[in-house]
């Protein structure tokens, strides 16, 4: 079976990251397929795992009533999603629907969560990385916040 | 009044003929989106109207006044103006009411262009947002035009919500060939919208282009070029080979009025179209 260390190893999210940190994920990895529609996790589960988008498209959604799942947004090939694993209390803030057939590697919150206990060097490589997802989606969202293309603008 | 004479000297000398408007007659005003228009406008004398990508006309609804707006026709097609506008001010109201065979003034093109040109041999990609999409279509017209002469063509576009998506058949079109990249985003979804939600710079760190070999043009808020300039910096495309158009209030369209005026700038004159070298430290100067 052929490992998932070369597609780890390569991610820009993992770039430059110490050789054993890539196995000691690999050991926490699993290749994982969603077809379109399905829902991956729903607001309130407990956040167990997060996501190498390899192929497809994941929609993150807040639930409304009367309007349904409203798209936050959107993610794809190339994509890191979920960081809720990461920090207590480990439950999903959305609901994650994949828009088209998607393949993923899933990483193992908890698995991950212990090996950076024992190993603090991976944990702050795991943290700074997260970190700079955290303020990139942060951004993101300011900016959809300004609404720009609006008149005032 | 040598002030005077000196800008009568410099009205005769390089824009008589761009001071008086040529009339022309409305062949089709249509709706694009709630709040959007495109109008498409031939001379009355019959003659052409030679532009190039990313120049802009000022349009005279008699009576009422005088706006500048982008040319978003066929560049091979200099027979026929056609502009995409918003309706957000009383020219632009009055223009919407207009119908076909009514008559507008024309007096342009005015303004610098998209480097179409030097972009050659190039990857090239187009960054859009909102009505911004307007300025940039005789661009992809030209590119398309002459596809083998660029290496990777790129769209990104984004836009409030899937209504508001402008020239929404013709993306479709450029997005079915196979050698033209389109992706379109949204910043709100709404039910059956299948596509991206997210702003449109998030589509930069992914798109397949070769950043030291890329020339960047982009049009939209001024809030989306500045973060569409640093994600291509981050992405490393050269300062110098990224492009944006500047709006500001267009009155003359000659650089005499000073109306438009960004620092030493005309944008009337010397833009709207500038390479951000150029333009970086007025682009962050909140007085400016």
């Amino acid at each position: 079976m052929q490992s998932l260390e070369p597609y780890l190893a390569e991610h820009p999210f993992l770039k430059g990251m110490d050789r054993r940190h890539i196995e000691l994920l690999v050991g926490c990895a699993s290749n994982v397929r969603f077809d379109e529609g399905q829902y991956i996790f729903r607001e309130g589960d407990e956040s167990n795992q997060f996501y190498f988008i390899r192929h497809g498209k994941l929609a993150l959604e807040i639930f409304c009533p009367h309007k349904g799942g409203i798209v936050v947004h959107t993610r794809t090939a190339g994509d890191v999603l979920g960081w809720s694993w990461l920090l207590p209390p480990h439950l999903r803030h959305f609901d994650c629907r994949a828009v088209d057939l998607t393949r993923a590697i899933a990483l193992d919150g908890t698995c991950l969560r212990e090996k950076c206990e024992q190993d603090h060097e991976l944990g702050y490589e795991i943290m700074r990385r997260f970190a700079h997802l955290m303020e990139s989606e942060l951004l993101e969202l300011r900016l959809q916040l300004l609404d720009i293309y609006g008149k005032n603008h | 009044m040598e002030k005077t004479t000196n800008i009568t000297a410099a009205v005769d000398s390089e824009s008589c003929g761009t001071m008086v408007p040529r009339p022309f007659i409305i062949e089709k005003i249509r709706k694009n989106t709630a709040d959007t228009f495109t109008i498409e406008l031939k001379a009355v004398d019959g003659g052409d109207l030679k532009f190039l990508p990313g120049q802009f006309n000022m349009l005279y609804v008699y009576g009422v006044g005088e706006i500048p707006i982008s040319i978003s026709g066929d560049p091979a097609r200099p027979n026929t103006q056609v502009h995409t506008t918003r309706v957000v001010g009383n020219v632009t109201r009055a223009l919407r009411r207009l119908e076909a065979g009514d008559t507008v003034g024309v007096r342009g093109p005015f303004g610098t262009a998209w480097p179409i040109k030097e972009a050659e041999g190039n990857d090239i990609i187009l960054i859009a947002g909102g009505i911004g999409l307007a300025p940039l279509r005789p661009a992809i017209y030209h590119i398309l035009e002459k596809r083998r002469k660029y290496g990777k063509a790129i769209l990104l576009y984004g836009t409030r919500t899937p209504a508001d998506i402008l020239y929404i058949k013709q993306l479709e079109q450029w997005r079915s060939r196979f050698d033209f990249e389109v992706d379109v985003t949204v910043d709100r979804d709404v039910e059956g919208w299948a596509g991206f939600v997210g702003v449109v710079t998030t589509l930069i760190p992914k798109a397949p282009f070769d950043p030291l070999n890329t020339i960047a043009l982009t049009c939209g808020p001024e809030v989306m070029m500045r973060f569409t300039v640093m994600a291509l910096q981050q992405r490393g495309v050269p300062t110098r080979n990224i492009y944006v158009s500047m709006e500001r209030n267009m009155k003359c369209g000659a650089g005499l009025c000073g109306h438009c005026q960004m620092g030493p700038k005309f944008v009337c004159k010397d833009g709207p179209v500038f390479t951000y070298e150029s333009l970086k430290d007025l682009f962050n100067k909140r007085e400016i």
